[in-house]
């Protein structure tokens, strides 16, 4: 799954869903893994960038970053890779 | 260029916590483009908060209550209109369109220009009507039964599911867990709006609303989808945002094309879970929330004055999306005298 195309996300975290008019806020390293996410970075990139700008283990980013994800797709922030 | 002066009556000038469209069809009226306009209100209390609103109405006149009759109403409108030369009428609200309706070509004959829905279109889109109306255009919508005796809803246990919505004819809906919320929903509706009361089946799900005009070829002239953001306890948007929601206006344009309708509108729809729309009800005029369409690109009081008129139309196309619109509520200053003037002479 990838994060919808029409999302729109703002420098200080304001995420905007204009399908649904839903809009929600993320922290600093929310922010930084949703736009990795919105390049199109793979999972174990988006670990090591963030791994490189905080103190935290590979494992811990990880569940962080899969919990994030598991929200996006609660939200129907995500779309399947084919749509 | 010089712009033509219309003078329009426009009634709905209640802005109270369930508002009437009135002053923010004016507002969008204000702003048009292609014509000035004198803004006749036309009120049924003295209370509107509309009548004493003079920087956008200009005099205001009450009008006998729908329940007068149409001959009454037609005697009142023939006298403002002698006074004010009447151009077009924009009645926003339900409950009296029918005589609007009723009254289209008498108007039209005195020279004063309408867009409404015809009569079997105002008939047809009735609650009353939904289930046999969703069959007719292929359009989901949530079973409901129009029942004149409360102990009608018992039966109606069977067959769906708590909680029901039990709606007015013309207006108020309330959530039901059990029959005794249903028999006190229905007594205190059907004390307000007269009977049948409409009990409908419940969609969980989340709520869009959509404004647009139609031409009454089948054309859509405008189109506006919007979120609640925040509802009164009357459910009432308070505040909302433009959406970019393909299947909504998908069903907007279907809605338009297969019934030809003529006029504003504004369609409620549930999206369940699932993701599928069910049409929850059709208003056959333009939302109180109608100066969020202007406000994105599509003045919708502007486009459907020019098609009153009988004036070339362009349909908007686009609307910005992510603009918000969020109500409030203004204390004006009212000498006793303004009061008593549209109290007593019925003008103000």
């Amino acid at each position: 799954m990838k994060v919808k195309s029409n999302i729109a996300v703002s420098d200080n975290g304001f995420v905007f869903n204009p399908g649904s008019g839903e809009s929600y806020t993320v922290n600093p390293v929310g922010l930084e893994m949703l736009n990795l996410l919105r390049k199109g970075h793979s999972h174990s990139e988006i670990i090591a960038a963030i791994q490189a700008n905080y103190v935290a283990d590979a494992a811990m980013i990880e569940r962080d970053l899969l919990d994030f994800l598991e929200m996006m797709r609660q939200y129907r922030l995500m779309q399947h890779d084919d749509e | 260029m010089n712009k033509p002066t219309l003078t329009i009556g426009v009634t709905g000038l209640n802005a109270i916590d369930s508002p009437g469209p009135g002053v923010a069809v004016i507002r969008g009226l204000k702003e048009a483009a292609s014509f000035d306009c004198r803004i006749i209100g036309l009120s049924y209390e003295s209370l509107e908060p509309g009548i004493y609103m003079h920087e956008i109405v200009d005099k205001t006149y009450q009008i006998p209550y729908p329940s007068t009759g149409t001959d009454v109403l037609l005697s009142r409108l023939e006298y403002i209109h002698e006074k004010e030369k009447l151009d077009v009428i924009i009645p926003n609200f339900d409950a009296e369109l029918y005589s609007f309706i009723k009254l289209e070509q008498r108007l039209r004959g005195m020279g004063i220009h309408t867009f409404l829905p015809t009569l079997a279109q105002f008939e047809e889109r009735h609650k009353v009507n939904l289930n046999d109306f969703g069959a007719k255009y292929n359009i989901h919508v949530p079973r409901s039964k129009a029942i004149y005796n409360v102990n009608e809803a018992q039966a109606l246990e069977k067959e769906y599911e708590w909680p029901l919505v039990v709606k007015g004819k013309y207006y108020d809906a309330t959530l039901a867990y059990n029959f005794d919320q249903t028999k006190a929903a229905f007594n205190k509706i059907s004390a307000k709006w007269g009977l049948p009361i409409i009990i409908q089946e419940f969609v969980h799900g989340t709520e869009y609303n959509v404004t647009g005009l139609g031409d009454g070829f089948g054309n859509t002239v405008a189109a506006v989808p919007m979120r609640k953001q925040y509802i009164t306890d009357k459910g009432k948007a308070w505040g909302g945002i433009s959406i970019a929601d393909k299947q909504a206006l998908e069903l907007t344009n279907h809605f338009l094309q297969s019934t030809r309708w003529r006029g504003g509108f504004e369609l409620e729809l549930m999206k369940d879970k699932k993701g599928d729309y069910y049409l929850l009800e059709i208003n056959p005029r333009m939302p109180a929330w109608i100066y969020l369409a202007v406000g994105v690109g599509q003045n919708i009081p502007e486009a459907l004055t020019r098609l009153a008129m009988g004036w070339p139309t362009e349909p908007y196309t686009h609307y910005e999306v992510g603009k918000m619109f969020v109500r409030y509520a203004w204390d004006m200053i009212v000498d006793l005298h303004e009061f008593e003037q549209i109290s007593t002479n019925g003008e103000l």
